[in-house]
């Protein structure tokens, strides 16, 4: 556990030093509460409208073709570690799957719900 | 480094996974066909289906006498498969031709309806299949999800898309359960493998091992959400009453057959006939669902709301040959959903034909003096009504009868006069649609009934075989016995 | 090295949490949520378990239950966001056409 003295160290520097300069910055700062102070930070710019705005339904799709397609990518990995002990017989597996998948994409494209407009 | 070997698939294997492969080359196949475009009105998704399922029914009903172990034990091909393989086909098959016209009229003719019906026939297949409680898990989702969406298919429609929510919000959450009970079982046993755990199991026993009972307990809950038991048949209802009605024809013959398939094989399979905790757990489920489903039955108006009810209430009977176990009690279970599935699907295919165009007529007072005007289907209600209040001569009382046999052989004379003072109550709410039926005058517009030729077949073929099992139930029972025989 | 009890006790108090937020929240999204608490809380029992047992079953298990929820999720998003397309809510109290 020695080694992992300076970690803890560490640690304990960088939360004194936060907690500190919050603590010392509410000591010492003069409070003055006005309408553009306590308006949302948006890098100085003066805020725009809300910032709780409709997600157009269009990135629902895309996220949830994403989440589709990306998931599958978890069974190419223990595959792709056990290839050479698989041999062909896990090659043809795969390459049904990803034919699967892939009937699953050409129907995509052909119902269009890849196009952004 | 040593290679893995590859299983090895005699030709008869490739026969028992006929069913699995067909149907989703033929949920594939009709995706892909979405490229060629159809001529508007064309039936060829319907078609195709219906060869799909045929062909499946077919691949395995030639390897019917064939007990095979597939797959390292994940995929069993025995009677038990076969019998539920060619069960499910014939649903889907059923369904499909009391679709066929239903959904051009209610404007959701659409390939993927179809494809859709396929997974969820798939699904169904693999959770009788399935010897490893990981495969149940994916059949039973595959099932799940084609339901939800299918259930949601008038996506217009506020009630349906409301159904869908709910079934989906509820279905997940059971699925959630299944799969922690699961997750412990393993943790338990050290196996998903239903044959593994049972030989586990055999040598030592794990009696009163809170991590094995908890278990078994999320599991059985997980499967009476699917199956619809009270109390977690808070769905059933809404599921049933807001989606397309050829999809709750499908889903109450088909889900619950699936449900307790799965069931019968996890509880015969691996936990050496139901465990004994579980004895008193399934007799109060038993209990509470046949009155719960038929006393509130009574009280409904909606055709398709008191069919749910109904529903729920069959499942309450299956669950008394649970109860009682052992081979007799699952062949009784196997009889009595064969049976169950094909009344219910008539009747639910009945009120697929009901209203013109795009209006529904689902509420018990528009069957109103239908059965002098629509003679065919005044009968056909009838019979589907006296088979599903369980008197002779129809399918739906022998299935009683055998359940309510084995019962009192297993000494459950409680559970069996409960069951009786049930389907006498069960009776007045069936009887109710046969009085609107004949007796009846309509109050405004009459009801219209839209003809087409597939979903009569499909009506044909229920009403014959609600009737010949009433009369000649023998072969069935025998068959459901042999199918049996491999679980125990 | 962890003690298996306190990953088994993490996975437990994962799914309590998701069975008490799908029983108590009102909006469908956060309901979902919680449904995926409960399946990734199976998800850290089963690898609990396949490391007690140094087996790799369970982690197998893990892939699937992972490609599931997934789909679960593309469903039940699909579902949702039709709702709010249709009916501008997505708190199931005010989901209540169906009833009887």
């Amino acid at each position: 556990m020695r080694e992992y003295i300076p970690v803890l160290l560490f640690l304990l520097v960088a939360f004194g030093f936060a907690a500190g300069t919050i603590a010392l910055s509410s000591i010492i700062v003069p409070l003055r509460r006005n309408a553009v102070k306590n308006s949302a930070y948006e890098c100085g710019v003066v805020p725009m409208g809300d910032a709780r705005q409709r997600v157009a339904i269009k990135f629902y799709l895309v996220a949830v073709l994403f989440i589709l397609f990306d998931i599958e990518a978890v069974f190419l990995y223990p595959w792709a570690v056990a290839f050479r002990q698989l041999g062909l017989y896990g090659l043809v597996e795969m390459a049904l799957f990803i034919v699967v998948l892939f009937i699953g994409y050409v129907y995509l494209l052909k119902k269009r719900a890849l196009e952004w407009e | 480094m040593t290679p893995v070997p590859a299983p090895q698939l005699i030709a008869l294997d490739w026969w028992a996974l006929g069913a699995v492969i067909a149907l989703s080359a033929g949920a594939m196949l009709l995706l892909l066909l979405e490229f060629v475009p159809a001529k508007p009105g064309s039936s060829r998704a319907a078609v195709l289906s219906l060869l799909t399922l045929a062909i499946s029914a077919a691949a395995v009903f030639v390897a019917r006498d064939a007990r095979r172990s597939i797959f390292d034990g994940m995929f069993v091909h025995d009677g038990f498969t076969v019998f539920f393989t060619l069960l499910f086909c014939a649903i889907g098959a059923v369904s499909v031709l009391l679709s066929w016209d239903y959904v051009r009229r209610t404007g959701i003719h659409h390939a993927e309806y179809y494809v859709l019906l396929l997974c969820a026939t798939l699904g169904m297949i693999v959770m009788a299949a399935s010897n490893d409680l990981i495969t149940i898990f994916v059949g039973l989702e595959l099932m799940s999800l084609g339901l939800y969406v299918l259930v949601g298919f008038r996506r217009a429609h506020l009630e349906s898309n409301e159904a869908a929510l709910k079934y989906f919000l509820l279905g997940a959450f059971a699925s959630g359960f299944l799969l922690y009970g699961i997750a412990l079982l393993y943790g338990a046993t050290g196996t998903t493998s239903l044959t593994r755990m049972a030989a586990f199991l055999s040598e030592s026993p794990l009696r009163g091992n809170p991590m094995f009972v908890a278990g078994g307990l999320l599991l059985l809950t997980g499967f009476a959400f699917k199956v619809a038991a009270v109390p977690f048949h808070m769905w059933t209802p809404d599921a049933y009453d807001g989606a397309p009605t050829s999809v709750t024809a499908f889903m109450s013959a088909g889900a619950k057959a699936a449900g307790f398939a799965a069931l019968l094989r996890v509880g015969l399979t691996a936990l050496g006939g139901m465990p004994a905790e579980w004895g008193p757990i399934l007799s109060a489920i038993a209990i509470l669902t046949m009155t719960v489903g038929n006393v509130t039955a009574l009280l409904q108006t909606n055709l398709k709301r008191m069919l749910a009810y109904s529903s729920i209430a069959h499942a309450g009977y299956i669950l008394v040959a649970l109860v009682a176990g052992g081979r007799d009690g699952a062949s009784a279970a196997l009889f009595y959903l064969a049976v169950y599935s094909f009344m219910n699907l008539g009747a639910f295919g009945i009120v697929t034909m009901l209203g013109r165009g795009r209006e529904e007529r689902v509420l018990v007072s528009d069957l109103a003096g239908l059965g002098f005007r629509q003679p065919l289907v005044g009968l056909a209600m009838t019979v589907f009504m006296i088979s599903l209040g369980g008197i002779p001569p129809t399918a739906g009382f022998m299935g009683k009868v055998y359940v309510f046999k084995v019962a009192l052989g297993a000494g459950l004379v409680p559970l069996v006069i409960i069951g009786v003072l049930n389907s006498v109550v069960s009776v007045f709410y069936y009887l109710r649609v046969t009085v609107a039926l004949y007796m009846q005058e309509p109050q405004g517009e009459p009801t219209e009934v839209s003809w087409a030729a597939p979903a009569v077949v499909a009506l044909l073929v229920t009403l014959a075989l609600t009737l010949w099992w009433g009369i000649q139930a023998h072969d069935l029972l025998l068959e459901a016995q042999r199918s049996v025989m491999g679980l125990l | 090295m962890i003690p298996i009890s306190w990953s088994l006790a993490l996975s437990a108090v994962l799914f309590v949490i998701g069975v008490i937020g799908v029983l108590v929240r009102r909006n469908a999204l956060v309901i979902f949520m919680s449904i995926e608490l409960m399946l990734n809380a199976a998800n850290l029992a089963f690898v609990a378990f396949s490391r007690d047992m140094q087996s790799l079953d369970g982690q197998v298990f893990v892939f699937f239950v992972m490609t599931v929820a997934a789909a679960e999720v593309a469903v039940g998003l699909a579902i949702i966001v039709n709702m709010f397309r249709l009916r501008e809510t997505v708190f199931v109290d005010e989901i209540n056409l169906l009833k009887g």
